[in-house]
């Protein structure tokens, strides 16, 4: 089987953002960045289903970002997939959601692929929307925040737990079809140090927008961000202090009801 | 400049979510200023009796859909029927609740109509004739507020428990029976079943009061407390990172970056350190009550009250003097 995984650079979810001075984006300086992590389940649950359908199957990673990413998509190398696109343009570095789908869309038509595997969103814009969007341009259909994915004996078919308020969805699904993933999917392996040096000798096909057949960026800003801000402050903490424990818990319930009234 | 809105009503098990008013009050915001008219639209099984709940809030219409084959929630057969009905009725924004469903139809119904799609809004309101929505980024560390650029229709899809809910204006809406044209055979994904977490409890990204637990719970057994503490306010039970990753919770309860993002009217921390991650997905609580030894614990700063002690003494304090005045 023919499996993409997608993969982004993310600032680590650890990481403190801060707005930079000009007011058009985040500090990116001293920022640890990693694989987003949504991502990392689905690049497990494709190199699961290659090492389950055996044959030719082949795990293609597929990137769209800095330069700085390849560092990234080594490490899914080394994890075990095959090879990787690395679409890396200029005129790509801040794009439309409706633009990156296209860019996407296209490396997987040329690529072919029978499954696309994609985090149910990335933790930086954390939109949620790219990889739909591109499942309707490709035509096929999606499957969202993945728990559980199992492939039906005839490879044309797959089940999937879908997450849900208060459970799980079971989808049936044929393929192709653009499965993104939710913790709980699977446990990413590390890479292991033959892996690590595998990956060296994989890969990597790094392409610009004209390399893919793009004239110049596909398609214009469809919005427009008027402002970035910080959360506001918070009001302040009221420490609720007794001499016994038991009065500072009767201290609290009365503030819930009297003062915040929230029960 | 008038904004038409169509409000999609999610239906789940036959009842329509409450969060519909939520969205209906916000249409009611963005079409407000300039004289347009809001519309809903109700897909899936028992959608009609559905609709009955929101006849008397000043909509124009309800276009009902209950055709059989939408019986079962699809991405496509769903995202075929807004498709055509923002085809047919041409509104300027499309307002979805940003829940499983929402969030899986709205960027779908975006695409297909080749129009803006923003996701998981806080706040919308209407400046210069346009919408502007407000949004969290990285987890809501920081947030954007953002406009559409040009005509293109916009899908919104807006967090529960944000907009206030509308209040009914009496009267009666006309509804509209939609007939989807679709057929079995147009779904290639479809939902065959539903599979309930257990426990019984709210889901956290539903639930009005979240008592929640980290690493300090020291041991699965010892959720038991925090579950008579939810169950006494009906609420439900969240975990840490750190808590689930220690194999004290499951993963559907997690709140926090890599968790749900959740936005109760109280939310019960329970040795819970204040992770940068964590904070991130529960920061917007109404009022946050943090129970924790360590007085620099970070969870203080964003904490509305705070108790320094043993969370294994004041939990179970707390749940027997709740149950002396509820």
């Amino acid at each position: 089987m023919k499996i993409i995984a997608l993969l982004k650079r993310v600032p680590d979810t650890e990481a403190k953002i801060l707005i930079n001075p000009e007011g058009t984006g985040i500090k990116e300086d001293g920022i640890k960045f990693v694989i987003n992590p949504y991502d990392e389940y689905a690049v497990e649950e494709a190199l699961r289903l290659k090492e389950k359908t055996g044959g030719d199957g082949k795990v293609t990673v597929v990137c769209m970002g800095p330069e700085e990413s390849t560092e990234l998509i080594r490490t899914a190398l080394a994890m075990g997939a095959d090879d990787a696109v690395h679409v890396c343009d200029a005129a790509l570095a801040k794009p439309d959601a409706f633009v990156s789908a296209a860019v996407l869309a296209k490396v997987a038509k040329d690529e072919g692929f029978d499954i696309i595997f994609c985090g149910k969103q990335a933790i930086d814009d954390d939109m949620a929307q790219v990889h739909s969007i591109m499942a309707e341009m490709l035509d096929v259909p999606q499957v969202n925040v993945a728990v559980a994915f199992e492939i039906a004996a005839d490879r044309a078919r797959a089940t999937i737990r879908r997450r849900i308020e208060g459970g799980d969805e079971r989808v049936e699904t044929s393929l192709p079809a653009v499965i993104s993933c939710e913790k709980g999917l699977n446990e990413p392996r590390y890479a292991s140090l033959p892996g690590i040096m595998k990956a060296k000798k994989k890969e990597i096909r790094r392409k610009t927008l004209a390399d893919l057949g793009f004239p110049g960026v596909p398609g214009e800003a469809r919005s427009r961000i008027t402002r970035w801000f910080p959360l506001p402050k918070s009001g302040g903490v009221k420490m609720v202090q007794a001499d016994e424990p038991r009065d500072a818990a009767k201290e609290l319930v009365r503030l819930l009801r009297e003062e915040a009234k929230v029960i | 400049m008038a904004n038409d809105i169509l409000v999609f009503g999610e239906v789940r098990g036959g009842v329509l979510k409450k969060m519909t008013k939520e969205l209906i009050g916000a249409a009611r915001l963005l079409a407000g200023a300039g004289g347009g008219s809001v519309d809903a639209l109700v897909i899936g099984a028992g959608a009609g009796a559905a609709a009955e709940g929101v006849r008397n809030f000043g909509l124009r219409k309800i276009t009902v859909a209950d055709d059989e084959p939408l019986h079962s929630y699809s991405t496509e057969g769903y995202a075929k029927v807004l498709a055509d009905v923002v085809t047919r009725d041409k509104p300027s924004y499309v307002l979805l609740g940003a829940t499983a469903m929402g969030r899986d139809l709205g960027p779908r119904v975006a695409a297909r109509i080749d129009g803006v799609m923003f996701s998981d809004c806080v706040d919308v309101r209407v400046d210069g004739g346009q919408c502007v929505a407000r949004r969290p980024v990285y987890s809501g560390k920081v947030y954007v507020e953002l406009v559409r650029a040009g005509e293109r229709p916009n899908v919104i899809t807006v967090r529960p428990n944000n907009m206030p809910p509308a209040v009914a204006t009496g009267g009666s809406t006309p509804v509209v029976a939609h007939s989807s044209g679709v057929t079995r055979e147009m779904v290639r994904a479809l939902v065959a079943g539903i599979i309930p977490l257990e426990g019984g409890r709210p889901d956290v990204t539903e639930a009005d009061v979240i008592v929640s637990g980290g690493r300090a719970m020291k041991d699965k057994a010892n959720f038991k407390m925090l579950e008579e503490l939810a169950d006494l306010l009906g609420g439900a039970v969240g975990a840490s990172r750190a808590a689930v990753d220690s194999g004290f919770a499951p993963h559907p309860i997690q709140v926090g970056q890599t968790g749900k993002i959740v936005n109760p009217k109280l939310y019960v921390a329970c040795g819970i350190s204040g992770a940068i991650q964590h904070l991130a997905g529960m920061r917007t609580s109404k009022v946050i009550v943090a129970i924790n030894k360590d007085p620099n614990a970070p969870i203080f700063e964003r904490a509305t009250y705070g108790i320094v002690g043993d969370l294994f003494e004041v939990v179970p304090l707390l749940t027997e003097e709740l149950k002396k005045v509820l």
